[in-house]
């Protein structure tokens, strides 16, 4: 049976499948069952019973993401499929390697996606910088359209499905999926109320669901081989596997695919074949820039969302940024609150005008300038920046890293003080 | 009603508003900024932090915003709970890190939200330390003043500015703590409702640049509650003066008519009040010398115009008491309404369709209601601003409507919009040439006069066959016309405006035969809008016997039936050609004319009077639905003008009250107007209210360089008002309102203090009243609406063009909005254009008969038809027939030609 669903097709010593090649793969299986009959009512079911969580980085469950899309007589009849590809979290390049390496299987997972919520336009909304991913899907979309698996009426079914692929002009915000539909149609990206919800009101005002890149490409293999088979994947409580990554000063920084459950030791000791040499690990960020620093001694904790929670940080994206003892961890937090700061959309208060402040005082920090009392002002900050006061998840995101940072190495942040240098000299 | 629980209290609450809403309507405070009350919540700011508990055992509770959670019934939440306390001082503290605390030199100072809620947070230490951002500041034209330092990014300005109002050229520019709102470069912000930033910025980012030019602190401004003179909607404004100067105007709330927002001609053209020009003193003509004439003669010179032979000419721009004063002296069967026989047989037409009980003549709030609406004819944004904004509202039921079947609230207002996109409830124009709201029209209908009327009648038999069809409607768009008829036939709240300032009959006619076909299908009255173009229009006409135009007094006067005239603040050189006006008083034995600028007429008249503007007197206007409102004395005048109805009346006349009760006693229609005027029982012991705040600086040493001693406070005889800060406190007892100010609330953000409830009434004073009353449904169609052929003979089909800067005799005369106003111009299309010969600016002779206009090309004319605005009177469009042929004058320079206009589809070539 296939254990790396996600990642079976790619490699990356070689140009990635085309149509034909991926059809011989066991692909676009989920074309000839629709063909057959298969409704969409049962490819909701489906995806329900997998499991699938979100894989952008909240880890909402899939399917009953998807229940909330009006279906029936009065509902909307245009409802759009977005597809997340805006990868932009600091350390996360998991979406980069299955573009690049297997399109086919995104446009793939997008027709399962759309056929079940009823949608006849995907957006494939795509990091700027992508370029590859964007040759490399491009290609794709042609194939398929070419082969009848995308455009009207496809496999005599009725099922219309156009997939536009949007390059992003580029800003962290639009990863945030309703300043992403801002984005789409041509908006500044802020992020919207919620509710209502895009599933209720989303790209121009219709029903809409934005799945990220890796969940997408779940969907292929849950079609194609069951709901047993899928449950079989996992080591742990939640279902399927999942592409990890780990970036920082490792031997063998990359990304991967394994069964959610995993020991993080054997991630990062075994696949990133552990620290370098005369390094050791100080704590490390377990799903990106914007989650919660974790500590050597949690390093056997499973790589699965509630296990992860239990310690105060999030799995997210999965890509975790590793710091040694030898990196400056207030450098390091500052060089994240220059990035948030930087990419805030600048509509909340909190956001807007807090991560600058907190920003700045990083700055004097590292160039030995640095105030007793800011550390005071950086303790407020994590606080009003926190959950449920900014208008979206981006500052409460850069709080992560500066609360755990606080309390972690609060002994860094005194000697910068203290010694009016960085002691790590950077 | 639910029942919401603050801080322990319980009170009733609609669960269809949100938690800050209902907070500020049971007068409690809780600060914010980025809500409006009639823009809705988007949550930006962060500022309306409140505690929210689940239930009665919940003791830990949650922070959350109050504009952006409903008042669902149960609510639980406390204002002042420590944590949603110290959330809101910390969001000052943030929005201060790059304020430049320049309260001092700030003209928000005195009435800045952002001081208000500084305060009311308590945030009072800074501890921010680093560098403060700074940006650069725009030239936005002449009437706002940009200063982008101070903005705290809380959104409002765009939302009014391109959500509420529109408008297309100023936006949120850059991200993070850079943003920036601005036009995309320097330039005269474009919207005619621009003005409405200055109230709608919470600090000093947009200031009134007119009120700049002589500035003075809200505090230091004498005020008082009064009426717009720009147009027919009578929107409520408060004209602040001191040191005997009209300072500025800004809005004041009236619930039924403009609400919180006044268009740019009502704000900023006042200036001619101020004017080194004003008439001054009482004047006679001598051996063609004018030479000033002793107040204490004025009697003996109204005694001259008694008895055989004398005429009055009201005027749609003066007063009730004015033209009511006029009538009484020379009998009703004299009293001529000075107003264009055509403008004047619409007038008359519309009076009597306000009295069929077929229709209903809606004000701005039943407007903002209509979810199907034609605009026949009139170019709304031109002639009666405020209505094109509540349009703009009105095409947005749509979206309301979508948005309840989808559970959003109506005041989740950046998510009511993203749900409707574009899909608005239809608005359809029949115009002479694109119009301003081109933009939110579904159907959009060109044409000349006739050519409209004709598209009129065929929606209107479209609907109902007893409607006529026009004679030879061949060339009209039968679909269009079914499409219209359909839409306007399946809307709950249809709604049908039309107007007088085309002085086009058939096309009232064509108006009120939909409307009424409409009627018959709903069996409710049905909205038909009727505007008329000036203040008093309406007021005039009731007061007028119909047939009593200006053209037919000037008949009188060739004639030789009518010896002796008054004129009546009236420059009848606008409103019948020039040689008509010249012989008229050639023919004249005696004139008097009175006003309050000298103009062409004056300057012929044997007696010219001064007489007070708006702002100097006490006066009542009749606005185009018939609701007559009071507009009170702001501050005197201290030269020997009046108000015209004290030097038409004799000395027994002391009041406009007294003027008011006879006027009422005398015409059926006026019966209700004292009812305006405010309850004096209330003011005991000689207690007035005060038109001065209570912090009016200066009262001891304003005149300080003329004599040292305090001088006595002018006492006024003439109103409840006083020229004081002494007396009732608006706050509690009085029934008027000035200027709102509330502890704790110094701007104009204090208006939800003085509501009953948010967007509802003032409690103080009323919102006018209806005057006419509907007797009956005439249930008569209109079987030969006139002026329904097309124009014939060579030349083009002419119709007259309007501006909203420059179509007002009075507000043209006001230096900012003099920067604005263009010459006269003649639209053609560009068909017309090539066939000859002409470009873009070119100046063209009319008929070669001297008039010059420059040429503007319009993309979106009909070829074969013109559009003339004649500027401020510098063409006389009474002179033209109803074509006009274009000769290219040579010189392709001179006067400002059409520099800075603004319409919606100037031809560019190539384009």
């Amino acid at each position: 049976m296939v254990t790396n669903p996600l990642t079976k097709n790619i490699d990356m010593s070689r140009a990635p499948f085309s149509l034909t090649e991926y059809e011989a793969a066991d692909g676009y299986q989920s074309i000839k069952n629709i063909a057959a009959g298969l409704n969409p009512g049962d490819v909701m079911q489906q995806v329900k019973d997998s499991g699938l969580k979100g894989r952008g980085g909240a880890g909402f469950p899939t399917g009953l993401k998807w229940s909330f899309v009006p279906q029936g007589e009065n509902s909307a009849k245009q409802k759009y499929l977005v597809v997340n590809a805006d990868e932009m979290e600091p350390g996360t390049f998991k979406d980069r390697l299955l573009m690049e390496g297997d399109p086919h299987l995104l446009i793939e997972g997008m027709i399962i996606a759309a056929y079940a919520i009823g949608a006849s336009v995907g957006y494939i909304f795509l990091r700027g910088e992508y370029k590859v991913a964007e040759k490399a899907l491009q290609k794709a979309i042609n194939e398929a359209k070419e082969r009848g698996f995308l455009g009207t009426n496809i496999a005599g079914t009725g099922f219309d499905l156009n997939i536009i692929l949007h390059t992003s002009a580029g800003r962290y915000i639009c990863g945030e999926e309703t300043a992403l539909l801002n984005a789409l149609e041509g908006k500044r990206a802020n992020p919207r109320a919620k509710p209502p919800f895009p599933q209720v009101s989303g790209l121009w005002g219709k029903p809409t669901i934005v799945n990220n890149v890796e969940t997408i490409c779940n969907l292929p293999g849950i079609m194609r081989y069951g709901i047993d088979w899928y449950h079989g994947l996992t080591k742990g409580k939640d279902h399927g596997t999942k592409l990890f990554g780990v970036s920082g000063r490792v031997k063998n920084p990359g990304c991967w695919e394994m069964p959610l459950g995993t020991p993080i030791r054997e991630l990062l000791e075994g696949k990133a074949g552990g620290m370098q040499d005369g390094l050791s690990l100080r704590g490390f960020l377990p799903g990106g820039g914007s989650t919660d620093f974790m500590l050597p001694e949690h390093l056997d904790l499973l790589l699965d969302y509630d296990e992860i929670a239990k310690v105060g940080s999030r799995l997210a994206t999965g890509t975790m940024i590793v710091l040694d003892d030898q990196t400056c961890p207030v450098g390091m937090i500052g060089n994240l609150m220059t990035f948030f700061s930087h990419e805030s959309c600048g509509f909340c208060t909190p956001c807007r005008d807090g991560l600058p402040w907190v920003d700045a005082i990083f700055k004097e920090l590292e160039s030995g300038a640095g105030k007793e009392k800011d550390l005071q002002i950086l303790h407020d900050h994590v606080d009003y920046m926190g959950p449920g006061k900014t208008f979206c998840a981006l500052a409460p995101g850069a709080t992560a890293p500066l609360g755990s940072g606080l309390k972690y190495f609060a002994d860094d942040f005194k000697r910068h003080i203290d010694e009016r240098c960085c002691p790590y000299n950077h | 009603m639910a029942k919401i629980i603050v801080d322990g209290v319980e009170y009733e609450a609609n669960p269809d508003n949100n938690l800050l809403q209902e907070c500020l309507s049971q007068g409690l405070d809780l600060p914010y900024f980025c809500w409006h009350p009639c823009m809705g919540s988007v949550g930006a700011c962060r500022q309306c932090a409140v505690k929210q508990y689940k239930d009665a055992d919940d003791d830990k509770g949650m922070v959350v915003m109050a504009c952006m959670t409903p008042a669902s019934d149960g609510s639980i939440i406390s204002i002042s709970d420590e944590q949603a306390k110290l959330m809101r001082e910390r969001v000052i503290e943030s929005l201060m890190i790059n304020h430049p605390h320049d309260c001092p030199v700030c003209e928000e100072g005195g009435e800045c939200h952002l001081q208000d809620m500084t305060v009311m947070s308590g945030h009072n230490y800074r501890r921010y330390d680093k560098k403060k951002r700074t940006h650069n500041n725009q030239y936005l034209g002449p009437f706002i003043s940009h200063e982008m330092n101070r903005c705290i990014a809380c959104y409002r300005c765009v939302r009014y500015y391109d959500d509420y109002a529109g408008g297309t050229d100023l936006a949120a520019q850059a991200s993070h703590h850079h943003v920036y709102f601005g036009r995309h470069e320097e330039g005269v912000l474009e919207s005619e409702f621009s003005g409405n930033l200055v109230e709608v910025c919470p600090t000093g980012v947009f200031t009134d640049k007119v009120f700049s030019e002589h500035y003075s602190r809200k505090w230091d401004l004498q005020t008082a509650p009064s009426v717009c003179t720009g147009c027919a909607v009578g929107c409520n404004t408060t004209p602040g003066e001191r040191y005997g100067q009209l300072r500025r105007v800004v809005n004041r709330y009236n619930s039924e008519v403009n609400g919180y927002f006044l268009c740019d001609r009502g704000r900023f053209g006042f200036g001619y009040v101020n004017s080194e020009e004003r008439l001054k003193e009482p004047a006679v003509t001598v051996n063609g010398r004018a030479e000033s004439l002793p107040v204490g003669q004025a009697a003996e010179v109204i005694a001259q115009f008694t008895g055989e032979g004398v005429i009055g000419i009201g005027s749609p721009r003066a007063s009730n008491e004015a033209n009511y004063a006029l009538r009484r002296l020379v009998g009703a069967e004299n009293f001529y309404s000075g107003v264009a026989d055509a403008e004047n047989a619409c007038n008359h037409l519309m009076l009597e369709l306000a009295q069929d009980s077929a229709f209903c003549n809606p004000g701005i709030k039943d407007i903002e209601k209509a979810d199907a609406i034609l605009v026949l004819g009139e170019d709304i944004t031109n002639t009666a601003p405020r209505v094109a904004l509540a349009l703009r509202q009105a095409v947005r039921n749509k979206a309301k409507s979508l948005a309840a079947a989808n559970n959003i609230p109506a005041w989740q207002d950046a998510a009511v919009r993203e749900l409707a996109q574009y899909d608005l409830s239809p608005l359809s124009i029949v115009s002479s040439y694109a119009t301003r709201l081109d933009d939110i029209a579904a159907d959009k209908y060109i044409d000349s006069l006739s050519g409209q009327v004709a598209m009129g009648c065929a929606i209107a038999n479209k609907l109902s066959a007893q409607a006529p069809a026009a004679a030879g409607t061949d060339s009209i768009d039968a679909a269009l016309a079914g499409k219209i008829a359909e839409q306007l036939s399946q809307a709950e709240n249809p709604l049908i405006i039309v107007g007088s300032s085309n002085g086009n009959v058939g096309l009232v006619q064509a108006a009120a035969n939909i409307a009424r076909a409409l009627h018959e299908k709903r069996q409710a009255p049905t909205a038909l809008c009727t505007l008329m173009p000036e203040v008093n229009s309406m007021g005039l006409t009731m007061m007028t016997n119909e047939g009593q135009s200006l053209g037919a007094a000037l008949t009188k006067i060739s004639n030789s039936v009518a010896t002796k005239a008054i004129v009546l603040e009236n420059d009848l050189y606008r409103r019948a050609s020039r040689a008509q006006v010249d012989s008229a008083f050639a023919k004249l034995e005696s004139s008097l004319v009175l006003d309050v600028l000298p103009t062409d007429t004056t300057a012929k008249a044997h007696y010219v009077f001064p007489v007070t503007t708006f702002s100097e007197q006490e006066s009542t206007f009749v606005n185009y639905e018939g609701r007559v409102q009071l507009s009170y004395q702001v501050h005197r005048n201290h030269s020997a003008a009046q108000p015209a109805w004290r030097w038409l009346s004799d000395a027994s006349v002391v009041q406009i009250n007294d003027l008011v009760a006879d006027c009422a006693g005398d015409l059926q229609q006026f019966a209700q107007l004292p009812e305006v005027l405010p309850d004096t029982a209330q003011f005991v012991g000689g207690m007035k209210i005060p038109r001065q705040s209570h912090r009016y600086s200066g009262r001891t040493a304003m005149k300080a360089n003329l004599n040292v001693h305090e001088p006595k406070q002018a006492v006024d005889d003439q109103s409840v008002l006083a020229f004081s800060m002494e007396g009732i406190s608006t706050q509690k007892n009085a029934s008027v309102l000035g200027a709102a100010w509330s502890p704790g609330w110094n701007s104009n953000q204090s208006i939800s203090k003085f509501q009953e409830e948010v967007n509802g009434e003032l409690k103080q004073g009323d919102t006018g009243i209806l005057l006419i009353k509907r007797v009956a449904n005439s249930g008569a169609y209109f079987t030969d609406v006139s002026a329904n052929r097309r124009a014939v003979g060579d030349g083009l089909a002419l119709s007259p063009a309007f501006q909203i800067f420059g179509s007002d005799e009075l507000s043209a005369k006001t230096k900012a909005i003099r920067e604005r106003m263009t010459s006269a111009y003649i639209s053609i299309s560009p068909q017309d254009a090539q066939t000859l010969s002409l470009q873009q600016g070119d100046q063209v002779s009319l008929n070669g008969n001297g008039a010059i206009a420059s040429v503007c090309i319009r993309s979106q004319m009909k070829p074969g038809t013109a559009a003339l605005y004649p500027g401020d009177n510098d063409i006389n469009p009474h002179e033209l027939e109803e074509t006009v042929q274009l000769q290219s004058a040579g010189n392709k320079a001179g006067g400002t030609g059409i520099k800075g206009l603004i319409v919606s589809d100037f031809y560019e070539e190539g384009y």
